[in-house]
């Protein structure tokens, strides 16, 4: 099957399924990553139900679940960013990674807070109001400021990544025709927003 | 569908080693996206990292030629075996294959141009020499390296003042060079295979690949996570793990060997798969049972990932726990079995050829199966309580993960040198190399069989003088083979800087696809993408007649 | 096989859908919340748990749009589910007969 007629240069080689699925698999990874972190929490859990339970109350369930609608609003807007270049409207698709973006600003700020109010009544690692209290309150804040903070930190990885795509679309370069790149940047901010969705009940909801 | 690659003027394609990219020089081969650089360069990191971990590995085996100090102290001695599992088993059994022959053959073999993320690929090597880096630099760093094992086991590895945090951080940046590279080979599986090639007209080494990949990506995020949790406990003191706090060390345990043990299945598949694409080559025959091969790799990745716990019998699991894990490891040998049927049918009544190639798989059978064997009886409860920690394990572990993947690799190494390089080493010296390390290796490592047995505890810096006779052998073991591993590089090294140059596509008579184009490999891999019609390692009992599936330029 | 450029057409839903589905997962978090408040002893955080999967499945299906995905993508997210799940249940295997302490 000679081609050698064949003058013209290489085309782009472009596989958007390809990219897909790469940024699933990789999505896998971090799934698998918090998974290890629900192992340790549900084996502590399951040796210590009552500290659990006591610890939990410290946290704030209103703020929680305010956090919890941010997350899965930002998850629709996201969404609909993706609909919207689909049918060549950019400006509209530009608005919603915004609106994305403050959305996920603003867990980060409740976060914050709720942060901040701990350490003010010396709950953090390593301090003496939360080594004298129980095992199994100590192990519960240990895990709930590394799960939380991990995915804090996934929700700010998420927040720089929307915001490229945000100025790859204005540019165009993200465009009615090829938008794989906002798709998967769309899949991450998803799988954040389903973390959220277990870590939340965990964490909050079990007084 | 083929693309249209730029025809030269004068007609002639470069080699991937002459091509022109966008960088000259030695940025050309460390900014390259060619899988195929991306592979030689690969192959130099991986190497030199392999000798820096033997040479750890020497030293240790010098001295325990006697009881007592020999020539270092107990706590350097705990480092060298700390930094010789890190280095072996993070920068050289792990990636070895897949990152080497895995890179610059797998998308030759499906008949594709490079990988589905070329640029990822090239990333994955840098965190690969970063990791190792950080890896060095704990050595040279104030407080010492890590002396806690490579296992980092707690408590130990929250209390010790050595630079765990760094072999920590080293170990992480490593996993993920290990997932980026299984996502890039199993998209490039899915997506990029020639039109005609289904699933079972792929090579073995594709299957085995392939299925490494996915152990790769779901098993290493566990040790990613797991380490990381270490780190975090040694500097903020949060209390996940450690007993102090209330953690439990057995279940950082459990999660070190939730990724660990299915790492050796990481480690051992691709070189099996070499092992498949050698056997048919040398034996003149079509492999026995290609499709028992083929789901045999995907059973034991799937397999691999239920044993974990059969490294904790004696860690204070509950009996009930034991019996279910001692029952699966029993049923995970299985699928590697089969495949060591098959080659052997193979080779039974085949038109033998005993190059070095063949030799190395032919060692790896040999000693793939002393050590799977010897996992087996591990694998008995009332065995294991017996020879936990002891040198037995070493052994087992040693024979499995350097006399099976390590000789896979060095036979990979001699079958693929001459289409990687356009260059022959010299056969003779390979022999003389291969025996050298055949008879060092065994020499070192069946003696630990023997003294594990008899009590001789791992790990264990000084020792009971019953013990002696078997570390003496076992040492001199280690200069033969570390003999022997000198001969093959530079032989080696000798063909690559100086050998006799060739142009032959199929030096070995080989039918999968990389035979069938230059040597070495132009930049574009193909100048058509091949139609695949037939399956691979369609051979002919008569060996003048060998089949070709179509022309390929 | 190598494709060049797709055409998502099938990947296309209509806003209303996607709004639909945020109402759902709205009303399930408050369904969650609100069960929480009610002590069932382990049935509370099953139904938490169950809940919190019925959300990652509408997330996965239609936000992730896995609904439009060829067969294989399900697959994929099956095998990762599953080694995630076996982990957990081989590993309680162990945990929930430990005499320890």
């Amino acid at each position: 099957m000679s081609s050698q007629e064949q003058a013209a240069a290489a085309h782009v080689h472009r596989d958007d399924v390809g990219a897909r699925m790469g940024m699933w698999l990789f999505l896998f990874t971090e799934l698998i990553l918090f998974g290890g972190m629900f192992i340790l929490y549900s084996v502590y859990r399951y040796m210590h139900p009552d500290s659990f339970h006591l610890a939990a109350k410290e946290l704030n369930t209103i703020v929680g679940t305010f956090n919890t609608a941010i997350l899965l609003t930002s998850s629709l807007t996201m969404v609909l960013a993706i609909t919207a270049i689909q049918r060549k409207q950019k400006a509209l698709s530009i608005f919603f990674q915004l609106i994305t973006i403050v959305l996920a600003l603003g867990f980060m700020v409740n976060k914050y807070f709720e942060w901040t109010a701990k350490f003010h009544h010396g709950i953090y690692p390593g301090s003496d109001t939360l080594l004298a209290k129980p095992t199994g309150e100590i192990l519960f804040f240990g895990l709930y400021y590394v799960m939380t903070g991990l995915h804090g930190l996934h929700v700010i990885i998420g927040v720089i990544l929307i915001g490229m795509m945000a100025r790859l679309t204005s540019k165009e370069i993200i465009n009615s025709n090829s938008y794989v790149k906002l798709e998967s940047a769309g899949l991450y901010w998803h799988l954040v927003d389903i973390i959220w969705i277990f870590l939340f009940p965990l964490f909050y909801l079990i007084t | 569908m083929s693309e249209a690659i730029v025809v030269p003027k004068n007609g002639k394609h470069p080699s991937y080693i002459e091509h022109e990219g966008k960088h000259k020089g030695l940025l050309g081969w460390i900014l390259s996206t060619d899988h195929k650089r991306i592979a030689i360069i690969y192959l130099v990191a991986i190497i030199s990292f392999f000798l820096v971990g033997m040479t750890f590995g020497f030293l240790m085996r010098l001295e325990l030629i006697a009881p007592g100090r020999t020539i270092m102290d107990a706590q350097t001695y705990n480092s060298f075996f700390t930094l010789h599992g890190v280095i072996m088993i993070f920068l050289f059994v792990v990636p070895g294959i897949p990152a080497i022959f895995g890179n610059f053959f797998l998308p030759i073999l499906i008949g594709a141009r490079d990988v589905s993320f070329p640029r990822l690929n090239l990333f994955t090597w840098y965190l690969y020499v970063i990791g190792g880096l950080l890896a060095i630099i704990s050595i040279l760093l104030p407080g010492g390296p890590a002396d806690t094992g490579w296992t980092f086991y707690i408590p130990y590895s929250v209390r010790t003042g050595s630079n765990v945090v760094f072999a920590l951080f080293a170990a992480f940046v490593l996993g993920f060079s290990s997932i980026f590279t299984g996502i890039n080979f199993v998209t490039t599986v899915h997506r990029l295979r020639a039109p005609g090639m289904s699933w079972f007209k792929m090579p073995l080494s594709v299957w085995s690949l392939y299925a490494t990949a996915w152990v790769q990506i779901l098993a290493t995020p566990i040790i990613g996570i797991t380490l990381l949790l270490v780190a975090i406990e040694r500097v903020f003191g949060v209390g996940l793990f450690d007993p102090a706090l209330g953690g439990d060390p057995v279940l950082y345990q459990h999660l070190f060997w939730i990724y660990s043990h299915p790492a050796v299945y990481i480690m051992i598949l691709p070189a099996m798969g070499v092992v498949s694409e050698i056997i048919p080559v040398f034996a003149r025959r079509t492999i026995l049972g290609y499709k028992f091969i083929a789901m045999s790799s995907i059973a034991i990745a799937v397999f691999g990932s239920l044993v974990w716990a059969h490294h904790m019998f004696t860690a204070g699991m509950s009996n009930t726990g034991q019996f279910i894990f001692s029952l699966l490891t029993m049923v995970v040998a299985i699928p590697s079995a089969i495949k060591v049927f098959n080659w052997t049918a193979t080779l039974y009544k085949g038109s033998i050829e005993l190059s070095t190639p063949l030799l190395f798989a032919l060692a790896f059978i040999f000693q793939f199966t002393i050590g799977g064997l010897t996992g087996i009886m591990q694998g008995v409860l009332s065995v294991d309580i017996m020879i936990h920690d002891t040198s037995f394990i070493v052994a087992h572990f040693h024979y499995v993960m350097f006399g099976g993947t390590g000789f896979g690799l060095f036979a990979a190494l001699h079958y693929w040198f001459p289409k990687m390089f356009g260059r022959m080493y010299s056969e003779k010296t390979s022999k003389v190399a291969f025996w050298h390390i055949f008879i060092g290796f065994n020499t070192l490592y069946f003696p630990m069989f023997i003294m594990g047995w008899l009590g001789m505890p791992r790990r264990y810096y000084d020792y009971l003088p019953e013990f002696q006779i078997y570390h003496l052998i076992s040492t001199i073991g280690s200069w033969i083979l570390v003999a022997g591993i000198l001969i093959m590089f530079g032989n080696l090294l000798k063909a690559w800087l100086n050998g006799k140059k060739t142009t032959e596509k199929n030096p070995w008579g080989g039918e999968t696809l990389e035979w069938k184009i230059e040597t070495p490999p132009i930049h574009e891999n193909f100048v058509d993408i091949p139609t695949i019609h037939e399956a691979p390692y369609a051979y002919k009992q008569n060996e003048s007649e060998t089949l070709t599936n179509q022309e390929v330029k | 096989m190598e494709h060049n450029q797709e055409v998502h057409a099938e990947h296309s839903h209509g806003y209303g859908v996607y709004i639909l589905v945020w109402l759902a997962l709205m009303s399930l978090t408050g369904i969650t919340v609100a069960v929480a408040g009610i002590n069932f002893g382990g049935l509370t955080i099953a139904t938490a748990l169950i809940i919190a999967a019925i959300k990652s499945f509408l997330v996965l299906k239609i936000f992730m749009h896995l609904r439009s995905e060829s067969v294989t993508f399900r697959a994929f997210v099956g095998v990762a589910i599953l080694f995630l799940l076996i982990s957990f249940i081989l590993l309680f295997s162990d945990y929930s007969f430990i005499v320890r302490n």
